[in-house]
């Protein structure tokens, strides 16, 4: 009976690959795999589908997802750098440095931190954060400089990915810290004792044996990042415009629509069936992004057997 | 002279000197560099954790009348006329109860076919990286699978048609059971692990007793894990609070909760309603309600409830509550005795 249950898990995950992927097919038939690619205003796109009427040359399932994709890897990549550097910086800090009251504060921060609902944090990104960047950070001349091609205002590029690197920060520190305390303690001890101080000893001994596991810790982090729909939907602008790196600073003032937030934000037409199969479309590229960082993050963790820490 | 010096010496050995500390002084200039730089983000990490408690604290505080809690949404363009949160507050009631009625069971039930029998091991094996890939995926995507399976018309009994047929698939048990999956994976977790630290002598003892391995499971093992269960579960209702993704779109997040049908209890469930977290989103500049006011308050409060089931986890997996040991023997001798 137990085992009956434990495989319904496993039927379970089948079924959602394959109802997703079935519901799908449509949007990638039509558009092929332009789907992906760059091609008009997704604004337009959706309105169109609502409407039923295809834009003129198309079929009525025409979308280019590309503006969504960008805004998805960007919020996530800078998330995701900045956050291995602190979330590193804090383990190593955690576990070595720390003394023992700022440990007894610091681990209930993280948890803490990791608690707050993505809900909450968005909130907070929309009411306090977003108008603070839009009153102190964005300059008129900046705000002139691209106001024909998009309106800039506190929600933005750089808000979503700074509250979504504070958002995956916790989670790898904790597995960081995690792969830190298990380095054996006579590796470190044995570099000590040839003299080496504690900070290079840090760097070569501990993080270098770590180093898979934090690597592990960034890819759950990414898919975490990935995932994330709400908060996102509310601090980054919510209009599917593709930043221009080439707009220089500007370009961290710019919106972004990650994909989630897209679903968020579409969901509501999901009884019009183009709409319905793109949004369907969208879950499965995220849901097939979320599987192979879950391989991705089993295959990085496998050196760490060699050593025989961790699992 | 110097040999006979030595031996005049007092025999009293000499006094044990601490090593000083290495101080940061010595090092090179790039290490010291990396050693405040930790100092900086683990003093940054704490402000920004006081900083968002504080504002929290402040609006919250602020915003929050008692009035809040039994008074009914209003549909209304004024803040001061929106009511309060009365319903969010019983639908996260019934989603978290639904949601961890289906998880706490089912994700027991998996951890203990995992760690207990766990053959053929292929099997387990895949079964076990289901989990993790439940573990995941992205609550976004589980609503758009709730959406997908739930509007299948054989299951229209669970949610509601429209007028034209189709099934809306949104209800407080659709949303439940895909919530359900989210807290699945911690449930499974908490309890695999503390399975795995039981010490092997417990199973012996109760198997060398000629109890079947059934038995030693429910009566002398998942007993002895209570602890380590109910944290799993209380993280798992940590993340269903906390989401709102699969709210928004499972939930229909109205205003106030909808029952559908006449069967008292059961019209609540299949009706559509919202939870804190979609009230705190609705009424965001981002939702439609734009109340910031209403917002902070309902965070306000969610986020005191996750603050306090965080302390709850802390306290159930502290080590003066797992006993497991102990509690055995008492166990063991009541079996023994018939």
């Amino acid at each position: 009976m137990l085992g009956a249950l434990s495989v319904g898990s496993l039927a379970l995950i089948g079924l959602m690959v394959v109802t997703v992927a079935i519901k799908a097919w449509p949007s990638f038939h039509a558009n092929g795999l332009s789907w992906f690619g760059p091609g008009g205003d997704v604004v337009t796109q959706f309105r169109a589908m609502h409407a039923g009427v295809p834009l003129p040359g198309h079929s009525l399932l025409y979308f280019r997802a590309w503006p969504l994709i960008w805004g998805t890897l960007i919020v996530t990549g800078i998330a995701v750098v900045i956050g291995v550097v602190v979330a590193t910086l804090a383990a190593v800090f955690l576990t070595e440095f720390a003394p023992a009251g700022a440990r007894r504060v610091l681990d209930p921060v993280v948890r803490l931190l990791a608690g707050v609902p993505s809900v909450v944090y968005g909130l907070i990104g929309i009411l306090a954060i977003a108008p603070w960047i839009n009153e102190h950070l964005i300059s008129n001349a900046r705000r002139q400089s691209v106001t024909y091609v998009v309106q800039l205002n506190g929600a933005n590029l750089l808000t979503a990915a700074l509250i979504l690197m504070v958002m995956i920060v916790p989670i790898m520190i904790a597995l960081s810290a995690d792969a830190l305390r298990s380095v054996p303690g006579s590796w470190r001890e044995g570099s000590v004792a040839l003299g080496v101080n504690r900070w290079r000893t840090i760097w070569r001994v501990s993080l270098r044996t770590a180093r898979p596991a934090i690597a592990a810790a960034t890819v759950l982090a990414t898919a975490r990042a990935l995932g994330e729909a709400i908060m996102l939907a509310m601090v980054s602008g919510g209009r599917p415009f593709a930043p221009n790196p080439l707009d220089g600073l500007t370009f961290f003032y710019e919106p972004v629509q990650p994909l989630g937030a897209t679903i968020v934000q579409e969901f509501g037409g999901q009884t019009n069936g183009a709409v319905a199969s793109t949004i369907y479309a969208i879950a499965a590229l995220l849901l097939f992004s979320a599987a192979m960082l879950s391989l991705a993050g089993w295959a990085v963790k496998q050196p760490l057997k060699r050593y025989g820490i961790g699992a | 002279m110097a040999t006979a010096s030595v031996a005049d010496a007092p025999m009293t050995p000499p006094p044990v000197v601490e090593a000083p500390r290495e101080g940061v002084s010595t090092w090179p200039m790039v290490d010291r560099l990396f050693y405040w730089l930790c100092w900086v983000t683990g003093i940054g990490l704490c402000l920004i954790a006081v900083a968002i408690v504080l504002l929290m604290l402040v609006k919250g505080i602020a915003y929050l009348k008692p009035s809040l809690f039994i008074e009914h949404p209003a549909p209304s363009l004024r803040q001061d006329q929106a009511g309060g949160f009365l319903d969010p507050l019983i639908g996260t009631l019934i989603v978290t109860t639904i949601a961890i009625g289906i998880a706490a069971p089912l994700g027991v039930a998996i951890a203990a076919w995992l760690s207990e029998y766990g053959r053929p091991a292929g099997l387990a094996r895949a079964v076990e990286s289901s989990v993790e890939t439940i573990a995941g995926v992205p609550s976004i995507v589980l609503a758009i699978f709730g959406l997908i399976v739930f509007s299948q018309s054989f299951l229209g009994f669970l949610s509601q048609r429209a007028s034209n047929g189709t099934v809306t698939a949104q209800s407080f048990l659709v949303a439940g059971a895909i919530l359900a999956l989210l807290a699945l994976p911690l449930v499974v977790g908490a309890t695999r692990e503390a399975l795995a630290q039981l010490p092997g002598r417990m199973r012996e003892a109760s198997l060398a007793l000629g109890k079947s391995r059934i038995t030693t499971l429910r009566c002398v093992l998942l007993p002895a894990i209570r602890p380590g269960i109910a944290s799993g579960v209380v993280l798992g209702m940590g993340r269903i609070i906390g989401d709102t993704a699969i709210i928004v779109v499972l939930l229909g997040s109205t205003l106030r909760n909808e029952p559908v049908g006449g069967v008292p209890l059961l019209k609540t469930l299949r009706g559509t309603g919202s939870t804190l977290t979609s009230y705190v989103y609705g009424d965001s500049p981002a939702g439609e309600g734009n109340a910031p006011q209403k917002a902070y308050a309902a965070a306000f409060v969610l986020l005191m409830i996750v603050l306090l089931l965080n302390a709850l986890v802390t306290r159930l997996t502290s080590p003066a509550q797992i006993g497991p040991v102990r509690r055995f023997g008492h166990r063991a001798w009541a079996m023994v005795r018939g």
